[in-house]
This record gives C-alpha cells, structure tokens and sequence, in this order.
C-alpha cells in the first residue's frame, strides 16, 4: 500500500489491498461472511444476555430489518437517491472544473502559475473546514452541499490531471508533429491519452473524497439524505439505522469506487493486455 | 538538393554558461541519399539532426529542405528516435497509421498502407499487439515502420539502434538496408558506429568534437549489398576510425 | 519555503485583498459574505486576546493527539503482530474488509450515542478513524521488507528477536513513520467534522459558530488556522523523515 496523501487514504478504503483479480472477491467474500458471523454471535449474545442495552450493538438482522421497514415505508430510496444525486452532481462539476483546470494549466505557464499558488494555499486546510462558509453563502439547501463537494473533490482531481500533463513524454510529441500533426492534433490524440492514466486516478480519489464528506454536510442541515437519517436516528437511538444507513454508504462507496476502476480497466487496456 | 545546411550553429545557454554545439557547418544532402553522421560524444551530431527535424532552432545559419526554409516539424521529415517513442495507448497498427489519419486518409486506403509497412518490417503477425507487449528490436521495426508509411521523402534517424543488443542491430542494420533499397528514401543518420555508418550509408560525414564541425566526409564506393567482412569494407572502416580517433583523443583530454 | 511559494502567497493575499475590498466599493455581493484579509485579522486577534482561540486549539489538538496516539500504539502493535503472524491477519482481515469502505465520519453519530457528547466519543472516534488505515499501512510496510535482508541476517547469527529488533523495524521505520503521518494529517482532516456537532469546544465549534451567528470571518479564520497548524505539523513531520532516513535515498532495497 503505497500512500501518499489523504486522499489516497480514502481511496484505499474503497478498493481494499491490490490482489489478483481471481482472489480479490474470493478473499473479500470470505472476509466479509466471516465478519457477519461474529457479528451475528456477538449480537445474538447481548441480546441474549443483555450486558447493556442491545440497541446500542444491534444483530445484522436487526439492522436489515430497520432498513427493510424504511424500505417498505417508501422513504429509503428517498434518502438513497438524494445522497447519490449529491455526489453524482458534486463529484461531476468538481471534476469538470478539475480536469478542464487541469488540462489548461498542465499546458499553460501562465494558468498554472496562477492557479497553483490557490490551490496549494488551500490545500492543507480541511475541506470541511469550508462547508459553512457555503452554507453562509449559498444558504442551507442543496446548493452548499453540492457546492461543497464540488470544492472538496477539486483539489485531488486538479493536482493529478496537472502531474498527468506535465509528465508526458516531450519526445511523443516530437513525434506526432514529425507524423504532421497541429496543435489540436497534439491535444485530443496524444496530450489526453498519455494523461489518462493519471486522470483516471484523480476520478478514483474524488470518488473517494465525495462519499467521504458528503456525510457531513448531510448531518449538518438537511432533511433527506443517508447522512441525514444517520442523524436522525440519534434522536430516538435508533441505531439499527443509523448503522443501517451507514452501511449503504459504504456499499454505495465501493460501487462507485468499482464503477471507475472498471473504467480504467477498458480505456486503460494498453497497460496490461491479454 | 533535398536537405542544404548553411553556416548552421547552434548554442546552448545553461546557468549563465554558454556551450557551442554546432560551429559553422555546412551539409548537403542529395535526394535519395543515404548520409550517416558520425563523430564522439557532445560532437553535436544529434543537435544537427534535431536542427534539421525542426525540433531546434539554430542561432544562425539555416536549414533548407528542398529549397525552402525550415521553420518547424513536419509530416515532410519522418523521424526516427533512438528510444522508439510509439505511442503506448496505440496498437502497432494504431501507431503505425498514426500519421495517416491526421491526414484524414479512409480506412481502406489506411488499413492497405499500413498492411504493406508492416509486411515490410516483418511485424505483420502483431499488428494488434500494444507497444508494452513488443520487445526492443520489434519496436523499433514498429517505429521505422511510422514513419515510412507517412510517405515522407526525408527520414531523420536518431541512433535508433543505440537501445538495441548487438545482434538485434545487426539484423535491423539488415533490414533498414533491404527497405531502402526498396524505399530509396533521403536519410540522414545519426550513428556512434562506425561499423553501422559503413553498412548502410552512401556518405559517411565524420564531425568534431564540441564546438561540432564538419572533419571529413567519406563517399563509400561499395555494392549496394554490403559484405561487412569484404577487404574493401574493412578498409572504409579503418580509415574512418582513424579519423574518429583523433576526435575521441581530444574529448578526453 | 522557496521563494516562489513566499511570491504566490504574497499574490494570492493581494487578490483576496482587491477582491474583497473592491467587493465592499460596488457592492456586488453582501459585504458580509466577503470577509476582507483585515476582518480575518481583527477576529484572530480578539480570539487570541480573549483565550478563546488557543483554548479551541489546544481542545483540538488534545483530542486529535490523544486518539491518533492511541490508535497509533494499536496500529504499531497489532500491525507488527498481524505482518509476523497470519493467525492475528486473518482475524483482523474481516473487520477490516468490513468497516473500511464505509466513510468514518458516518459513525460519528454513533459514537455520540455510545460515548455521549463528551471527550470521550470525540477521542474514540479519532481512534477509531485512524487505526484502520494506519494499521493496513503499518502490517503492509512490515511485510514489504525484503526477505533477503532476513536471510542474510540470519546467516549471520540473528536469532528471533534480533531479527525484529535489528532487521525489521528499521527497514520498515520509513514506511511505518510515513503511515503515522498520514494518520495524523487523516485526523486533523476530520477532526473539524467531528467537532460542528455535538461540542462547545474546538476549531471546528469556532468555524461552526462563525456559521451560527453570522461572523463569515470567523469561518475564513478558523479555517486558515486549521491549514496552518496542519501545514506547521506536516512538515515537522516530515523534516523529523527525512533527517532520520537519510540512508533512504542511498540506495534502499525497497
């Protein structure tokens, strides 16, 4: 596991060790079957020999059936989807802006000698710092939530698609240019497929960072959403939902994550083929 | 004349220091010749080929390719780089039409060029393979390859066999010999060796240590086929090493 | 810091500066909303004045600095325990598969109701946020060290416990150092989370009430105190890396 940033630390949470592809889900099936039956022993014991309250470590069924009910009542997929569209709007307007950013000032003296000084300035101070700065700005609604993982995800997104410019190979332009390519040329057949790799990483970890976040500023005024019903349940200690919904996050988290990594697979087949 | 330097000089500025790689040099190249530039490390050989292929500019003189000034790089000078350079998220077809779709050539005219290069290069069974899977000596194939099939009649080559075992180049030596006699390309050829030079030039240009000059310019009279352990192939070679000689002694002075 | 990065600070201030105070003069956004460079200033200094701003960093940084130490003391000796030993790896393995895609900052409502809205829940949440992560970095940069190294020392006469002490936990140190740092930077990062709910004391407290009642200057300040502190940390950290591990760059076998 070779970290770097905090970013990648989320990230890491998402895929889990590298492994061959053929272990991996053996492994994580394992893993997690294993995992739900201690969880079941444990549940079944304190509900049996009730140390404490078994609310506060409820059974896997008891948190299945908390979110089976909410799903029965209709409002889990409210709160599913709000979140989702959330992160969806958030993450692809952050790497909108990140990846155009990034493209322009890999390439731009001028751009990146601008906007690197903000963005190093802004880089070591928390993102969550900021959310309620949005929320003084753009009120309390879904525009400082989405605003705000627009921010949160710029900074990994920006940084990686900038290093994914900067690191191509001068020669392979020689190259094209030697072959008669123009400047548009250049741009769409060689600057972005030999930054891909890098930018692909970036969508990873901005990924990462969206699920990461969005939780807060889901506590943090708002009326649906998983982070709210995480919330929620504190008023009533239902905690079968509160891990209930945290759970789906986290499921939520790792398709996401999945769905980039298979991205990458296809349009990065250059790199292992066969 | 196909490619004419004049007064060509070149210097690089690094730290407040100045360093004169190319001094004065004048070069003509006739069409469908086949001209090696040889000398030591630093004689500035690269920087002309690179001067040429319009990579950089010169601080005076001028480079002219079929009389017209050279302003940048073009479809007109293929090039060929000592480190393959292919394009890695290309297949070896993908690379090799590289310069013809730019053109904006259809398909079917693509796929015949790109067919027949392949064949020539003997890499016709990995058409699909990408470069990562490609060992040295094929890249390279794959590289010369690029560059014919854009039809450029000036082929700049930049030590491409430097990165390659003693036997693969032999053989690539072999082959690029065999293509221009098929081809008959106007190629200028930036080589460490002396061997290589004799093989496959009709010209060998021997050039001096840093500040690069021209030394001597050597005409090989040999067939057009080459026997490198003929008398008079091995008389070349022993000539031209005593010039190079004299210019390897200064470097390391 | 280079002169380059002094400049772009230097730059950026300036545009905050006209920004904002250009903001003030046309009016184009409430002056509120744009707190200028010299309003961030008057309110860190009133904070610092009045004690308030280094009791809210002293709060944050005690329960950071205790819970990260906590998990950190856990994640060195399980991490250690779980490389050498695959008993202790496979137990662990499934937590891990479990908790790890599920984002930290989703429990935090549930360690409040477990541990109430005392210290206590803030430091078992740091804990629990940076022990995992720590823990997979510390177990992986252990099982990176090369087996050669092992041989050879054990050709040399290096017992059990020799091994550990004399071969493992000095190849391993960069890697394990460079997981602590990252689990420090981790906390400070959710830290701020942590505390808008459930406290009445810390940096994230300050930067929520400057939401609360209306002060966007307060947020900017807490904010830039926060990437200050975690900048001030980060390179202690890594100047401490990089004197200790000079031999890393000659050639290190990893």
């Amino acid at each position: 596991m070779f970290l770097s940033s905090v970013p990648e630390m989320m990230e890491w949470g998402l895929r889990g060790a590298s492994r061959s592809r053929r272990d991996a889900l053996r492994w994580r099936l394992a893993s997690l079957a294993v995992f739900l039956a201690l969880w079941s022993v444990a549940g079944g014991l304190v509900e049996l020999t009730k140390p404490f309250n078994p609310l506060f470590l409820p059974a896997p069924w008891v948190v299945i059936g908390a979110l089976l009910e909410l799903a029965r009542k209709g409002q889990l997929w409210v709160h599913v989807a709000a979140t989702l569209e959330r992160v969806a709007v958030g993450f692809s307007a952050g790497a909108v802006l990140a990846l155009a950013l990034g493209l322009l000032a890999g390439q731009v003296r001028a751009v990146r000698n601008v906007v690197e000084p903000v963005v190093e300035l802004l880089r070591p101070i928390p993102p969550l710092a900021m959310l309620p700065l949005f929320i003084v700005w753009v009120g309390i609604g879904e525009g400082s939530k989405v605003g705000f993982i627009t921010y949160a995800t710029f900074f990994p997104m920006f940084v990686t698609t900038v290093h994914g410019v900067a690191q191509i190979d001068g020669r392979l332009l020689r190259a094209a240019q030697s072959l008669g390519a123009r400047p548009r040329h250049l741009f769409f057949r060689v600057i972005l497929p030999a930054a891909l790799p890098d930018v692909l990483t970036g969508l990873r970890l901005g990924v990462a960072l969206s699920f990461f976040v969005i939780v807060i500023s889901e506590f943090v005024g708002a009326e649906n959403g998983l982070g709210y019903l995480i919330n929620d349940g504190r008023n009533f200690f239902l905690v079968p939902q509160m891990l209930g919904a945290a759970l789906l996050l986290g499921l939520l988290g790792y398709a996401g994550n999945g769905l980039v990594r298979v991205l990458e697979r296809r349009v990065l087949r250059w790199q292992h083929p066969r | 004349m196909k490619i004419r330097v004049r007064g060509l000089s070149r210097t690089f500025v690094a730290q407040g220091r100045e360093t004169p790689a190319l001094l004065d040099v004048d070069l003509e190249v006739a069409a469908h010749e086949f001209v090696c530039l040889l000398g030591p490390s630093g004689c500035g050989k690269s920087t002309l080929l690179n001067i040429v292929a319009g990579f950089l500019r010169p601080t005076a003189g001028e480079v002219r390719v079929d009389e017209r000034p050279v302003t940048g790089p073009g479809a007109d000078r293929g090039v060929v780089f000592q480190e393959y350079v292919l394009f890695p998220w290309l297949t070896v077809v993908g690379n090799v039409e590289f310069g013809l779709r730019l053109k904006g050539a259809p398909a079917a005219e693509r796929r015949g060029i790109v067919a027949r290069y392949l064949e020539l290069v003997g890499l016709a069974a990995h058409a699909e393979k990408y470069p990562v899977q490609l060992s040295g000596g094929m890249k390279q194939r794959v590289a010369i390859a690029r560059a014919l099939a854009n039809s450029p009649e000036i082929i700049l080559m930049d030590e491409p066999f430097g990165a390659l075992d003693a036997q693969t180049r032999e053989v690539l030596q072999d082959e690029l010999g065999r293509i221009q006699r098929v081809e008959h390309k106007t190629v200028l050829f930036v080589t460490h060796s002396i061997r290589e030079a004799v093989y496959l030039a009709d010209r060998v240009i021997v050039m001096t240590s840093a500040p690069g000059r021209i030394k001597q310019v050597f005409t090989i009279k040999l067939p057009e086929v080459r026997d490198r352990f003929a008398p008079e192939f091995t008389h070349y070679e022993s000539e031209i090493t005593r010039v190079v000689k004299e210019e390897v002694a200064k470097v390391h002075e | 810091m280079s002169r380059t990065r002094i400049l772009a600070l230097v730059g950026v201030l300036v545009v905050w500066a006209a920004v904002s105070y250009g903001n003030r003069m046309l009016g184009v956004m409430a002056p509120a909303l744009l707190p200028t460079p010299g309003e961030v200033a008057t309110v860190f200094a009133e904070t610092v004045r009045d004690g308030s701003l280094p009791r809210h960093v002293a709060t944050s940084l005690a329960r950071v600095a205790v819970g990260f130490g906590l998990a950190a003391v856990a994640a060195l000796a399980l991490g250690l325990l779980a490389a050498m030993c695959v008993p202790v790896r496979l137990m662990v393995e499934p937590i891990i598969e479990f908790v790890r895609p599920i984002p930290p900052l989703a429990f935090l409502p549930m360690f409040l109701v477990w541990f109430g809205l005392g210290e206590g829940s803030k430091v078992a949440f740091i804990g629990y946020t940076t022990f995992f992560p720590m823990f997979v970095a510390i177990a992986a940069a252990v099982l990176r060290v090369d087996v050669t190294l092992l041989r050879a020392a054990a050709s040399l006469g290096a017992g059990h416990l020799d091994l550990i002490r004399r071969v493992i936990l000095p190849a391993a140190l960069p890697g394990i150092i460079v997981a602590l740092r990252l689990g420090f930077a981790l906390a400070l990062f959710v830290i701020v989370g942590a505390e808008f709910m459930g406290a009445d004391a810390g940096l994230g407290h300050l930067i929520m009430e400057g939401r609360t009642f209306f002060v966007p200057a307060q947020i900017v300040m807490g904010a830039l105190v926060l990437g200050l502190l975690g900048s001030i940390v980060n390179a202690l950290l890594l100047a401490t890396e990089r004197r200790l591990f000079r031999w890393r760059e000659a050639g290190a076998t990893s």
